[in-house]
């Protein structure tokens, strides 16, 4: 439970309690800022003025107990909900109660926790359908005849990087395949693949490698460093304490719809507060 | 050469183009009309009068359920307001170029005018019905359209709408009365006179006529085939026109959207854009396809235009299989030919073939004479205009049953019909430099 909940309408001052330097206050050069987040459901406060940034470039983890609130920040920063209160900056824009098509198309986006391909499109179409601002996906341009040659012409290019992308992640020979077909893993892959193809700033994953087995983690891991190398940003949600723990920095740990620490991996397992949240206050008090 | 072998190779065959697929099809209803025809007591003329009626129809039905399909198979938008479309279509058309003088008055604008505003109403109100039922989940959808439908339907035949004077203009629908509407616009190819009812025929119609006289056929048979081919060429350009919205990154959206709306708009996709624009096209196609029905007979009542006929087109639809443009199609003529014309083709053979009796006054007297193992008066019975219309919706029903059971994709609906304008399997990177 947390120390001392923060009253309803003491806005954003030093927004969690205790908290070390780190946490709370996102740093200005932060590509992405979450500022005193809230949202209710009826009597349950979800997120109740959570605070944390993610900055260019990093493999940012955002973990917590369940019910911690993770997945309706995913929600809130993403468009999905509108927040109660607080701000999202992306970038140096105001995002806040965007919705998801004009979050995505500034460049953030996300997957879902549970897989969700569209079942009656091929690989390749659900590729296809990433890329941003594509010019046939407007009615007369796909139609006319002059227009039309234009729109080929940019599908030829397109079709290539989606080639190259399903090579990235080795589904290649999937490629025409329903996606309903496709196995728990794989679609969790083709999904990663389809954010791809939007050409993102910043991607959130949302429990990218939950039902994912060991091997097919691996590599997906490994797709995931080697894109942040290209200069991809990603905050993912994950429940595999090894993974996160191996491959993330910082960590931002939520409890009760709070920041409750932010830190480096071993700042974060020598926390006692983060290990009571797990545990329930049992232990370490 | 055994008959699976020949099955096999005219399958082979009718799958290498969607053309030659639509040929057959058109090819073996023909062909089972034609076989039909002499057992129903049809002379030349008629036998070519049974012929147009499905062309005819096949057509009509082509562009309605490629209309649905491009809301429904593609974008997943459960419209059940097709007939009231199609009545808002028919109607504006009607207000706007029928006669002032005629039964449900109209502007006498000239025709391409009010077929234009037809099809820009039927726009409109399609936008205007499915505008707040967009951003809801698909039910609303279907209940806003269904209600709607029948609100155009009720009003159209509202007495009050009989005939509206406006600013010294009278207007109005004919209420119960039903409205006329301008004649049939192929005329124009072979009488003097166009409008009028026994006209001589021009100089087309001179050259024409004689030579299918010749054969017994007569002129109305042959201007009834002159319109049914127009129809086709429209249908081929309608069939051409939603290829290409489906193969295409705007297709790819609206499959996107059926498949799942929060993935399409986390893509960056602004889906309700998207389905209003799809919606409303598929509204006008819908109020294009009721003209051109309604304006071959020159009269159109509200009857026409009930819930049933927005299920024939979802039959039909269902039956082609939704998401295929060509399934739609073949589909609308597989409906047509068999399940809407066929019970009156089995019901004209048993009445030219077997000596039709006294007809049995109730259903318990049709099967009372069973007993005694004499199913004629049973079959007399069957074969009545009610019942036997009453047995096309039996018959409709357990087809549906069977389809959702055994094939729900339909006949084409399990293809890969990939959204692109371009072969996605095939790669510029292996074949060389692009």
């Amino acid at each position: 439970m947390a120390a001392d909940a923060p009253s309803p309408t003491g806005a954003a001052t030093e927004a969690p309690p205790a908290g070390d330097a780190a946490s709370g206050t996102p740093s200005d050069d932060a590509l992405l800022a979450v500022e005193d987040l809230r949202k209710s459901f009826g009597g349950i406060h979800a997120v109740d003025g959570a605070s944390f940034g993610v900055e260019a470039g990093s493999l940012t983890a955002l973990i917590g107990p369940n019910g911690a609130g993770k997945s309706t920040t995913f929600n809130l920063i993403t468009g999905v909900l509108d927040p109660d209160a607080g701000s999202i900056v992306f970038d140096g824009t105001d995002i806040t109660r965007y919705r998801p098509y004009q979050v995505a198309n500034r460049g953030l986006v996300r997957t879902f926790q549970i897989a969700r391909e569209l079942d009656e499109m091929t690989v390749l179409e659900n590729l296809m359908l990433g890329p941003r601002g594509q010019s046939g996906e407007s009615l007369w341009r796909s139609v006319l005849p002059g227009t039309r040659r234009q729109v080929q012409a940019e599908e030829i290019e397109l079709r290539e990087r989606a080639w190259e992308t399903l090579e990235f992640f080795e589904i290649d020979h999937l490629a025409e395949e329903y996606a309903g077909n496709l196995s728990g893993g794989q679609r969790k892959l083709l999904e990663m693949a389809r954010v791809l193809m939007t050409d993102p700033e910043m991607v959130l994953l949302d429990e990218p490698l939950a039902g994912v087995n060991p091997t097919l983690s691996e590599k997906l891991l490994e797709r995931i460093h080697e894109l942040r190398t290209e200069g991809y940003t990603f905050l993912l949600v994950e429940h595999d304490m090894d993974v996160v723990m191996g491959h993330c920095d910082p960590i931002v740990v939520m409890h009760q719809g709070q920041v409750l620490t932010t830190g480096s991996p071993e700042e974060v397992r020598n926390d006692e507060r983060v290990l009571e949240a797990y545990l329930g206050g049992e232990v370490g008090t | 050469m055994s008959a699976s072998s020949i099955s096999g190779r005219v399958r082979a065959w009718a799958g290498v183009s969607d053309a030659r697929l639509l040929l057959l099809v058109a090819l073996g209803l023909y062909v089972l009309f034609l076989v039909a025809a002499p057992l129903q007591g049809y002379d030349l003329n008629g036998t070519f009068n049974s012929l147009r009626r499905i062309t005819f129809l096949s057509a009509l039905y082509g562009i309605l359920v490629l209309a649905l399909n491009l809301q429904w198979g593609y974008a997943g938008l459960f419209n059940i307001g097709v007939a009231g479309f199609m009545a808002v279509g028919v109607y504006t058309m009607g207000i706007l170029s029928s006669a002032p003088t005629s039964t449900g008055a109209g502007l006498g604008l000239p025709l391409p005018v009010g077929i234009v505003g037809g099809l820009l109403a039927a726009t409109l109100v399609g936008v205007l019905a499915s505008l707040p039922a967009l951003r809801l989940r698909g039910d609303y959808l279907a209940i806003v359209t269904l209600a709607a439908g029948e609100i155009i339907r009720l009003t159209i035949r509202s007495p009050v709408f009989q005939e509206v004077t406006v600013g010294g203009v009278t207007i109005g629908t004919g209420g119960p009365q039903g409205m006329q509407l301008p004649e049939n616009p192929i005329r124009i190819l072979f009488y003097e006179e166009p409008a009028a009812f026994a006209s001589d025929p021009n100089a087309i119609g001179k050259a024409v006529f004689p030579f299918f006289e010749g054969f017994g056929i007569e002129d109305t048979v042959v201007v009834g085939w002159a319109y049914a081919l127009v129809l086709i060429l429209i249908l081929g350009l309608v069939y051409w026109l939603l290829v290409r919205v489906g193969n295409s990154p705007f297709g790819r959206v609206l499959k996107a959207i059926r498949e799942d709306e929060l993935v399409a708009s986390s893509l960056g996709k602004d889906t309700r854009w998207f389905k209003v624009k799809v919606f409303a096209l598929g509204c006008a196609l819908m109020g294009l396809g009721a003209i051109l029905w309604r304006l071959s007979g020159g009269y159109t009542s509200s009857s026409s235009y009930m819930p049933i006929q927005t299920f024939y087109v979802f039959i039909a639809l269902i039956i082609g299989g939704a998401g295929s443009n060509t399934g739609s199609v073949v589909g609308g003529a597989v409906f047509v030919a068999l399940l809407f014309e066929g019970p009156l083709v089995i019901r004209r053979l048993i009445s030219n073939l077997f000596e039709i009796g006294q007809v049995p006054r109730t259903f318990f007297d049709a099967l009372g004479s069973l007993a005694g193992l004499d199913p004629g008066p049973l079959l007399a019975y069957v074969v009545t205009d009610v019942n036997i219309s009453a047995l096309r919706l039996v018959l409709l029903g357990v087809v549906l049953v069977y389809l959702i059971q055994r094939r729900p994709q339909g006949l084409l609906g399990h293809r890969k019909e990939v959204a692109s304008s371009v072969d996605l399997s095939e790669r510029s990177g292996t074949g060389g430099e692009k």
